[in-house]
């Protein structure tokens, strides 16, 4: 009975659209959106190819507080172009950050939770994209220097291209079983690689690899987190709370270069064979 | 696999670090030495092609798992020789990078996490005052331009058709949009991010100097000494602004890149 | 993809504004703001090319029952039936009403 009880209380996260995920995870009443689709700062690249904007660019950021905290929340929404970013979007992610590193200087304490919902670079911007992404990360190492940078991957889409470095620079990352990651889409491996190497219809091999399970169980995200608004809301105030990292996982090359001469990679690799590398506390 | 690689970045290194001792513990796809640059104390630091590379998928000069994680070393080494001293070595990415690796075993064992390793280093030493300036020597791709030049205050490419900068090569790109190459090549003739061509790219105010030279795959004496001087001239301009990546946004065509950002400072 | 703009009687100007789903395969996003008096004026941003009449219809059926307030409504369409439409501009009507 409890068991139905809980289930029932639950709210799906993944079926959240952007704008909903932010105001769930802020503290209630916080939510305060800059730069809302009334505003309509829209691509100035898509119309011009024929396809129809979105009046936030698929990006969402959002002033508020965590545990009263100051934060600010950038989420994408993945429903649109599949999460890509462009030169708006990313501007949107990379200036809110830019603006938390100028608050921290100035004493005050703004963290950074990123809803990553993004196949990366969006093709028909896509140079203004990428360079987009580079001040996104730019952005992410500095600010983590002051407080921590959350990113959550939720699902469906998943994080991808440039915006998986971006997660890979993050304090803390959470994944949902929902939730890929890596750094290219299966398609693109397919189309370089061959069908072999990667075959993109595979969903239980894309996922066995991929997936949030698989990445919390060879140490390649912070928390594996149930499907539930409340169980992420309160992950994400569990690390915020916890502050900066000891060492954050971008900066553990001599541990993984390690792991990896161990790797025999003569054999292709499978989750069993990952997850033995990559046991044990990276230091 | 292709046997077809290019030599540009390497050609590039040995020209740049002539008779320096190579900077060792790295994977041989990774080439560092500490050179003088005009007087200063510069390391350089290039990604090439490694016929034996453990991993299939990055012989080629690509960015994969040990080029990630050997660049993230190979930074963070300069940044810990240097902490405690003003005089802060100049990084030098010399960028020739067809793609990052695409294979099973780097995205199996995270690729996406070397690969912020290596941008966890670069922006680390900018912050910490390291002058770092790209020079683009052949192809500055993707996820592998992001780890390997990306991040450097000033973007210096040599003028030069081999010299692109994109986020995906072109029969990928069009199978993702769902675009013949034609249609994708009209296209990026009409919207300049699109575009594979340097001055498409120089249009997006992202590059700080272009430079011509006689011998792009083999530079002689008088190519050398160009790049130098411009390279020192470069460090020297950073050396008068702030750390950022800030003075990228002035071109007409990232517009909207400054207005966003000086619409969400007014709503702070 | 095509950019379309209608005009209906219309009431009193809406008090609020309000807005609703996503450019997304199948959807739309729905963008309310209080309009001139007497005026809905709606521009439609479609995907679909030729569909101006079919727009038409749909705006015509559902703003016949009731006069609405004035409004200046924006769409984005990326390929919506006229189930969802219909569907969208009802949530972002009934905000502006109660909102």
């Amino acid at each position: 009975m409890a068991d139905t009880a809980a289930l029932l209380r639950s709210r799906s996260f993944v079926e959240l659209g952007a704008r909903q995920r932010a105001r769930a995870l802020l503290d209630a009443g916080s939510f305060r959106e800059l730069l809302d689709p009334f505003e309509r700062v829209e691509s100035p690249w898509l119309a011009r190819q024929g396809i129809v904007p979105q009046a936030d660019d698929g990006v969402v950021v959002a002033k508020g507080s965590l545990d009263g905290e100051p934060t600010v929340i950038a989420a994408i929404e993945g429903s649109f172009q599949g999460g890509s970013l462009g030169e708006v979007g990313g501007a949107k992610i990379a200036g809110a950050l830019e603006l938390a590193i100028e608050d921290n200087r100035q004493g005050i304490p703004t963290r950074a939770v990123l809803l990553l919902e993004t196949g990366g670079v969006r093709l028909q911007e896509a140079n203004l994209g990428l360079a987009a992404i580079a001040e996104i990360q730019a952005a992410i190492v500095e600010l983590r220097q002051f407080q921590p940078v959350i990113g959550v991957v939720a699902g469906p889409v998943g994080c991808f291209g440039g915006m998986s470095i971006a997660a890979g620079l993050c304090s803390y990352l959470l994944a949902t079983r929902e939730a890929r990651l890596g750094l290219n889409g299966p398609q693109v491996i397919e189309q370089e690689a061959g069908i072999e190497e990667y075959d993109s219809r595979d969903r239980p091999f894309i996922w066995s690899l991929t997936g949030g399970e698989q990445r919390f169980a060879s140490g390649l995200v912070d928390a594996y987190v149930a499907d539930d608004v409340e169980t992420i809301a309160a992950e994400v105030r569990r690390f915020s709370r916890l502050g900066r990292p000891d060492l954050e996982r971008s900066r553990r090359y001599a541990w993984y270069l390690e792991r990896l001469a161990r790797f025999d990679a003569s054999r292709q690799a499978n989750a069993e064979s990952v997850r033995r590398v990559y046991q044990g506390d990276p230091t | 696999m292709t046997a077809t690689f290019s030599r540009r970045g390497l050609a590039w290194f040995e020209a740049l670090t002539a008779g320096a001792a190579p900077v060792n513990g790295l994977p041989a796809s990774l080439r560092v030495a500490d050179a003088e640059l005009e007087g200063r104390r510069a390391r350089f630091l290039a990604v090439v092609a490694d016929p034996d590379n453990r991993f299939p998928r990055a012989a080629d000069g690509e960015v994969g798992l040990l080029e990630g994680w050997g660049l993230a070393q190979a930074v963070d080494t300069a940044i810990q020789a240097d902490a405690g001293h003003s005089d802060k070595r100049v990084l030098v990415a010399i960028v020739d990078v067809p793609s990052q690796a695409y294979g099973r075993r780097e995205e199996a064992l995270g690729i996406h996490q070397a690969l912020a390793g290596a941008v966890d280093s670069y922006a680390r030493a900018r912050l910490a005052g390291h002058p770092l300036v790209a020079l683009l020597v052949g192809k500055a791709m993707s996820g592998a331009f992001l780890a390997h030049g990306y991040q450097a205050q000033r973007l210096i490419a040599l003028r030069d058709p081999g010299v692109m900068v994109h986020a995906m090569g072109k029969a990928s790109a069009a199978r993702v949009t769902l675009r013949s190459v034609e249609e994708l090549e009209a296209l990026a003739a009409k919207v300049p991010p699109m575009a594979y061509d340097l001055d498409s790219y120089a249009s997006l105010g992202l590059l700080w100097e272009t430079l011509s030279v006689r011998s792009v795959e083999q530079p002689d004496a008088d190519d050398l000494a160009r790049v130098r001087a411009c390279l020192k001239l470069a460090v020297d301009d950073i050396e008068r602004g702030p750390r950022d990546l800030g003075g990228r946004l002035g071109a007409a065509n990232r517009a909207a890149s400054r207005d966003v950002r000086a619409r969400l400072r007014e709503q702070w | 993809m095509e950019t379309l703009s209608f005009e209906f009687p219309a009431g009193p100007p809406a008090r609020g504004r309000a807005m609703a789903g996503c450019v997304g395969s199948g959807d739309l996003e729905v963008l309310l703001e209080p309009g001139r008096a007497g005026t809905l004026a709606i521009r439609v941003i479609t995907s679909v090319n030729g569909s101006a009449q079919r727009w038409q219809n749909l705006f015509e059926r559902m703003f016949r029952e009731q006069t609405p307030p004035a409004l200046s409504i924006d769409i984005h369409d990326f390929g919506a039936t006229p189930g969802v439409v219909r569907l969208r501009l009802e949530q972002a009507l009934e905000e502006v009403a109660h909102g």
